[in-house]
C-alpha cells in the first residue's frame, strides 16, 4: 500500500464513512442543541450578573467575584466530572446532557460577566452624568445609555469566548453525552480506525466555521466609531 | 433686568461641599431670577463647576439647600429624577451618546423618561434640533459632527425637555476657537427666548455682552457679584482684578 492509500485508509475509509455518517449527523444535532442552549443561558446569565454587579451592593459583588473567579480558574472538564459523578451522591440526579449544559453555561456566564463588566466600567462618567441630568434614574441610565455601549465594546471578546466555550461541548463525550465526539470515539474504538474522528473534525468545522464568520459579521455590524 | 423683582427660579442657600478634608464650597448663597443669565467665573479650583453640579445634585452637596422653582432638591421627599429633567445641563465634553444619532440623542429621554411615543418624541426632538440650527444633521452620529455641532446637539437634548433653568458647564472650553461662535449664538437665542441660564465659562467677552449678572468665585466663596460692566469693568477685589486682567489680555 502506498503512502496516499494508507492515508486515505486511515482517515477517510469510504466503507466507514458510509457506515457512520448517520451517527455523526445525530451527534451534530445533539451538539447543536447543547451549544445553542449554552449560548443562550450563558450569555443571558452573564449579562444579568454584570448588571447586578453594576449596583455595587457589597455582599452580592463579593459573591459574584468569588463564583466568577472559581469558574474561570477551573478546567471545565473538572467541573463536568465533579458534577456528573459527585452530585448523585448528594441526591441530585442529572442527565449527562443537563450536566454539560449547566456547567458550560456557568463557565460562559462567568466570562460574559467579566467582559460585560469591563465594558460597563470603561464607559466614561460623563455618559452617566448626561443620562442622569435628563431625568434617568440609575437603572434607566444603565439600560438605555451605558449597557448598549458596553455590550458593543464587549462583542469582539465575547464572540471569541463564546466560540471557545461552545467547542467544549466535546467534553460531553467523557460523560457519555451522544454528541459528535462521543459518537466518533465509540466508532473509532469499534473499528480501530481514525476515519470517524476525521468525520468528527469535519462536522465541527461545518458547525463552527459559520459561527466564526457570524461572529466577525456581528463585530463589524455593531461596531461604531467613538466621538 | 432687575433680579429683585422677578420670581426666583434657582436659589442656593448656605451650600457647602467637602471632598474629604478639602472644603470646595464654603457656604454659597445665590439667587437666580426668571429669565436671568448669570455667569459664574473664577480661577480653576475656585469651585464654580462644583457649584453648578450641585445645582442638580450630580454632585451631592455636603450641606445647605438648592431650591429650583420652589422645590428643595435636598428635601427627603423630592423626586430628584423628576426635578433633574426640569434642569437642563450642558457639559464641557458634550457627553453625547456615541451609539445614537443626533435625533436619537435628543429623543431618548423623551421616549424613555417622559414615555412619549416615538413619533411624538421625534417631532419634539426635530424641533429642538431646528432651534440650534441642526435639523439637517438629525441622522448623523456624534462621530460625524464637529465639536460645535455636537455641543449644539447636547443643548437641543436639554432643551427638548423644556427645562425651567439651564446649567452650562464650560460649554465652549473643549471647542476649537472657530467653532465657539455657533454655540454662543445658540445660547444667545435661548436667552432671547427667555430661558433662565447659569453659565460657568471663561468667555468674558460673551459675558459682558449677554450676561445680566456675573458672580466671581474664589476659594469656594462668592467674592463679588453684580452687572458685567461692574464686575468685569471695575472689580473691587484684588483677586478678581488679577483674574479678569489675565483672561482679557
Amino acid at each position: 500500500m502506498g503512502g496516499w492509500e494508507r492515508f486515505v485508509d486511515t482517515f477517510f475509509k469510504p466503507a466507514l464513512i458510509e457506515r457512520y455518517w448517520p451517527a455523526i449527523l445525530d451527534g451534530m444535532w445533539v451538539t447543536i442543541q447543547i451549544a445553542a442552549a449554552v449560548v443562550v443561558t450563558g450569555l443571558a446569565l452573564g449579562l444579568l450578573l454584570a448588571v447586578i454587579r453594576a449596583y455595587r451592593i457589597r455582599p452580592l459583588t463579593w459573591a459574584i467575584i468569588l463564583c466568577v473567579d472559581v469558574l474561570r480558574a477551573l478546567p471545565p472538564l473538572v467541573l463536568i466530572l465533579l458534577a456528573y459523578f459527585g452530585l448523585p451522591n448528594i441526591g441530585i440526579l442529572l442527565s449527562a446532557f443537563t450536566v454539560l449544559w449547566l456547567v458550560l453555561s456557568a463557565v460562559l456566564a462567568a466570562f460574559t460577566e467579566e467582559i460585560v463588566w469591563a465594558g460597563i466600567t470603561s464607559i466614561r462618567k460623563g455618559q452617566w452624568d448626561a443620562a442622569r441630568s435628563t431625568g434617568f434614574g440609575f437603572t434607566g441610565a444603565l439600560i438605555f445609555v451605558v449597557l448598549p455601549q458596553a455590550i458593543r465594546l464587549a462583542i469582539p471578546p465575547l464572540t471569541n469566548r463564546t466560540i471557545a466555550i461552545t467547542k467544549n461541548t466535546a467534553l460531553g463525550s467523557v460523560i457519555g453525552v451522544a454528541e459528535i465526539l462521543n459518537r466518533a470515539t465509540t466508532a473509532q474504538s469499534v473499528e480501530g480506525n481514525a476515519t470517524p474522528l476525521a468525520m468528527a473534525a469535519i462536522a465541527y468545522c461545518l458547525l463552527f466555521v459559520p459561527v466564526v464568520i457570524a461572529g466577525r459579521w456581528i463585530e463589524t455590524r455593531f461596531g461604531w466609531r467613538r466621538a | 433686568m432687575s433680579s429683585s423683582a422677578a420670581r426666583p427660579i434657582l436659589e442656593v442657600r448656605k451650600l457647602t461641599k467637602r471632598f474629604g478634608t478639602v472644603e470646595v464650597l464654603k457656604g454659597i448663597d445665590m439667587v437666580v431670577a426668571e429669565r436671568e443669565m448669570v455667569f459664574l467665573i473664577g480661577p480653576s479650583g475656585s469651585g464654580k463647576s462644583t457649584l453648578l453640579r450641585c445645582c442638580n445634585r450630580l454632585e451631592e452637596p455636603t450641606s445647605g439647600h438648592v431650591i429650583v422653582d420652589g422645590v428643595d432638591l435636598m428635601a427627603p421627599g423630592t423626586d430628584i429624577n423628576a426635578m433633574r429633567r426640569r434642569i437642563g445641563m450642558v457639559f464641557q465634553q458634550f457627553n453625547l451618546y456615541p451609539h445614537l444619532t443626533a435625533l436619537g440623542n435628543v429623543s431618548l429621554a423623551l421616549r424613555k423618561v417622559l414615555k412619549q411615543s416615538r413619533a411624538q418624541a421625534d417631532a419634539t426632538a426635530r424641533a429642538a434640533l431646528e432651534q440650534v440650527g441642526l435639523a439637517a444633521r438629525a441622522g448623523a452620529y456624534p462621530a460625524d459632527l464637529s465639536g460645535g455641532q455636537q455641543q449644539r446637539v447636547a443643548i437641543a437634548r436639554a432643551l427638548a425637555l423644556e427645562p425651567t433653568v439651564m446649567l452650562f458647564d464650560e460649554p465652549t472650553s473643549a471647542l476649537d476657537p472657530e467653532l465657539v461662535g455657533s454655540v454662543l449664538s445658540a445660547m444667545r437665542d435661548m436667552r432671547a427666548a427667555g430661558m433662565t441660564m447659569v453659565v460657568v465659562s471663561h468667555e468674558l467677552r460673551f459675558a459682558r455682552e449677554a450676561a445680566d449678572r456675573v458672580v466671581f468665585l474664589d476659594h469656594g466663596q462668592i467674592v463679588e457679584e453684580g452687572p458685567p460692566s461692574q464686575v468685569l469693568g471695575t472689580p473691587t477685589s484684588e483677586r478678581a482684578r488679577a483674574f479678569i486682567a489675565d483672561l482679557l489680555h
